[in-house]
């Protein structure tokens, strides 16, 4: 198990160094860097100030020299200077983690609370109304755009409460602050939740039919015990595994619902940052983004052997 | 019966009376809160070429003058003293002298003198050490020598030729003075100021707030105790935000004519004008290399043109007709009707013109049976894209066929700089309503923002000749004359000039959105509410 770790770490390791490498290049492939884009917005372009402005960033360098500034500077705490704000790229990634963190973890917990108990309620009355009424929504949450979801969300509570919930630091009352959070999440986690609903349902239904679960109710076990202590319990490494992908997925979502709701995240950060190329913005987000997805898969490995004895990593 | 209606008939004569009362008695306090409609890539209004930044740091600056808050048509006649306390032309107009308002003190308590002027307008000329990373005005400061100080108080401007007109360009929302001691690092970032609001905090993608000024030199302003600016890039959100109620008002000039109508029917009581902005959407043509090249191909484009398809389309008819000047209304420089009228492509028989557009392509070789294939670029964003769009529909029925070519927004005035292209749309800006800015710029011989390679010595004479020229109405007349020449010339084909609204909340009080510039108006000093 021990060497499995180290090996997984090792492995880990050597992933994100081929992740920054692929971000940095891959950003200074796309046309047009942060002196395009301010020269842009004055109308034209004056080679000179032009010239000065890229010495000044540093992006007059070859770009494997920018490539070891940048570790260099990671491998220290340094994550560089935003280009925009001209701030450290660490004060402003860093107060925007907390609120994309919470977002995210709620959106989870919801996708698992309500697409978990949905799947088990739907595989348990396989063929009945309410099973196809729950099928119905487990399809219309794959297929409904979360930004669409999220626009729709706003547009009732203005017309239904003359209120719309716009992000707030410091929320005054809990029910704004539900509004503030849960609601958003709710309307990112609704794709998810269907998701792990059919994951659940699929691998619940496969497992009702073994032949222990038949032995379990001859025993007598109650309905409860057989669905929840016998059947879910084995069903649920599937959908660990989807709810760990969609963790790694959760950031595209984010950053719809973060623009939609207005908040002030990493994910809608990252998208306003790759709109200046802010670099230092950019490339460090992405790799937080690549380690947050890394650690998750980990995590999910590592639950696996937690949740089921029989799986052993072995050398 | 006859009482109840008396009485209402006197309650209804009463309203606009309070209506009146309560505009002469400002009331004080009370937090501006707006939305912003993107996040500004910085602080430094004088870096910048979008009014993203002049809206929420125009409240943090004076100008030497500006153009009266409260007047909606910028004009000379409506610029007021700022840090100036007065001005004067010297009798051959070459040098304009500003007196300076004594007492005034910056944000940060250093008090303001000449020499902050005189700073101010080395750096935008390129004259002093310290320089800006991008200086796009750098050319409206042309025709000034040098900037020469006498005393603390008083700074004058030394031209090489009279040009009335530089008092318009110091009045607009793009010319505060900047401190001496402050650099244009900081500027961009933190920005020091002598306005009616002091900055606070500028978290990007999220929010900018100003607070007010205690110490402003304005006795009495401002009346809000601050403004807040929350950024909202979805158009959608930030309009439900107003109607909810979240916000006190719209960004300026910022809610289209289809979205207005949703925000009338659900905020019924919210305040809406639709005026225009002086942005005009163009043609711009290549004339360097073929096909462009030919002037028959340009009169044919400028001639299949039909505007208020145009305008019908995207602004449900609420948009305007003209030449390379705003048109009237709001417009102080626009041909007559009858002129405009006058020149090819702009008369109302839009079957006759396409005719003599054939005409032309076919002189120039071109036919049923041989097209001229073209890429009509423009950039990545619906305010470009949609009038491409039109503009391929409608020169398909001049043999030409165009293709869209969408170029992304950070490559889009580079490609344009570098002509590499043939035929594209454009939308052109003015910060200020006045020739000197827009002819210059747009279409003088070399210069930068001249995309379409234009050049014609004898049109530039009558340049310099309008710009010297003090009496208004000989102005005028040389300035029609001008844009005619330009239309037919087919410089820079004029497709229309755009109008948008702006909405605000019932209380908010002396809120005036300019009609000829969307840049000049928001020093929000006397802006105050009613609740």
């Amino acid at each position: 198990m021990f060497a499995y770790i180290v090996r997984r770490l090792v492995l880990m390791f050597v992933t994100l160094v081929g992740i920054s490498i692929i971000i940095f290049v891959l950003l200074r492939v796309v046309p047009g860097n942060i002196v395009d884009i301010l020269f842009d917005a004055a109308g034209f372009v004056d080679p000179t100030d032009k010239a000065n402005l890229e010495k000044e960033l540093g992006l007059n360098l070859p770009i494997y020299v920018q490539y070891l500034h940048w570790i260099g500077g990671l491998l220290q705490g340094d994550l560089g200077y935003s280009y925009v704000s001209e701030k450290p790229a660490l004060q402003e990634i860093l107060p925007r983690i907390p609120i994309t963190a919470r977002l995210a973890a709620l959106a989870l917990l919801f996708s698992a609370s309500i697409g978990i108990p949905l799947g088990v309620i739907s595989a348990v009355h396989q063929g009945s109304r309410l099973d196809y009424a729950l099928r119905v929504v487990s399809l219309s949450g794959l297929s409904l755009p979360s930004f669409w979801l999220g626009l729709l969300i706003l547009m009732a509570s203005v017309s239904l409460f003359g209120a719309m919930p716009i992000y707030n630091p410091n929320p005054q009352t809990w029910t704004e602050a539900f509004a503030i959070y849960c609601v958003p999440a709710m309307a990112v986690g609704f794709r998810s939740a269907a998701l792990t609903m059919r994951i659940t349902r699929s691998s619940m239904l496969e497992i009702l039919r073994q032949d222990y679960i038949r032995t379990a109710r001859a025993k007598g076990a109650s309905e409860a015990s057989v669905n929840y202590r016998h059947a879910l319990k084995n069903a649920i490494l599937p959908v660990i595994t989807v709810i760990g992908i969609e963790a790694a997925f959760l950031i595209g979502g984010l950053i719809v619902t973060e623009t939609v709701f207005n908040i002030p995240g990493v994910a809608r950060f990252l998208v306003e940052a790759l709109r200046w190329r802010d670099y230092p913005i950019v490339q460090n987000l992405v790799m937080l983004i690549a380690v947050v997805v890394v650690v998750a898969n980990f995590t999910v490995d590592m639950l696996y052997a937690a949740i089921d004895p029989r799986i052993r990593y072995t050398d | 019966m006859r009482s109840v209606s008396a009485l209402a008939a006197a309650a209804l004569l009463l309203l606009p009376a309070y209506d009146v009362a309560s505009a002469a008695e400002p009331k004080k306090g009370g937090i501006l809160r707006v939305y912003h409609r993107d996040s500004p890539g910085s602080a430094s209004i004088h870096e910048g070429a979008t009014y993203s930044i002049n809206v929420p740091f125009m409240p943090v600056f004076n100008n030497l003058v500006m153009f009266k808050q409260d007047v909606a048509q910028n004009s000379m006649e409506s610029i007021v003293p700022d840090l100036a306390e007065s001005w004067a032309w010297s009798a051959d107009g070459k040098k304009l002298t500003f007196k300076l308002k004594q007492g005034v003190n910056w944000h940060d308590g250093k008090p303001f003198t000449s020499a902050d002027v005189k700073c101010t307008f080395d750096m935008l000329m390129g004259k002093s050490q310290q320089k800006f990373r991008q200086n796009p005005r750098k050319s409206w400061y042309d025709q000034v020598n040098d900037v020469t100080t006498s005393g603390d108080f008083e700074a004058s401007f030394e031209l090489k030729r009279p040009q009335p007109a530089l008092l318009t360009l110091l009045a607009s929302g793009y010319t505060p003075v900047y401190p001496c001691h402050v650099s244009p690092g900081d500027m961009r970032t933190k920005p020091i100021g002598t306005g009616p609001f002091k900055f606070v905090e500028f978290k990007a993608n999220e929010s900018i707030k100003l607070t007010k000024n205690p110490d402003y030199f304005k006795k009495g302003l401002p009346h809000l105790d601050g403004i807040e600016f929350t950024i909202i890039t979805n158009r959608s959100t930030a309009i439900l935000g107003f109607v909810s109620g979240k916000f006190d008002m719209t960004f300026p000039t910022e809610v289209s004519i289809p979205l207005l109508k949703d925000v009338k029917s659900q905020a019924p009581n919210a305040v809406c004008v639709v005026e225009p902005v002086n942005v005009s959407t163009n043609i711009i043509v290549n004339s360097s290399s073929p096909p462009f090249d030919n002037i028959d191909i340009r009169r044919a484009l400028a001639l299949s043109l039909d505007r208020k398809a145009f305008i019908s389309i995207m602004f449900e008819g609420q948009a305007d007709i003209g030449g390379t000047m705003l048109p009237a209304p709001g417009g102080l420089w626009a041909m007559p009707k009858e002129m405009l009228e006058s020149i090819p492509g702009y008369g109302p028989d839009i079957n006759a013109n396409r005719e003599e557009a054939r005409k032309l392509m076919q002189k120039a070789g071109y036919g049923p049976e041989k097209r001229l294939a073209v890429k009509v670029a423009t950039r990545n964003i619906p305010i470009y894209r949609d009038p491409a769009v039109i503009l391929i529909d409608q020169i398909k029925g001049i043999y030409i066929d165009g293709e869209l070519d969408v170029v992304d927004t950070a490559q889009w005035f580079p490609k344009v700089a570098r002509k590499d292209y043939s035929l594209g749309l454009n939308l052109t800006g003015n910060a200020v309503d006045d020739p000197d800015q827009s002819f210059y710029e747009n279409y003088s011989c070399g210069s930068e923002r001249n995309y379409t390679n234009y050049c014609n010595r004898e049109i530039e004479k009558l340049f310099d000749e309008q710009s010297v020229e003090k009496d208004v109405s000989k102005r005028k007349k040389l300035v029609w004359e001008i844009d005619k020449k330009l239309q037919e010339d087919v410089a820079r084909p004029i497709i229309f000039h755009s109008r948008t609204g702006s909405c605000w909340q019932p209380y908010v009080k002396g809120i005036t959105i300019m009609v000829n510039s969307s840049y000049n108006g928001y020093r929000y000093e006397d802006v105050w509410m009613d609740k």
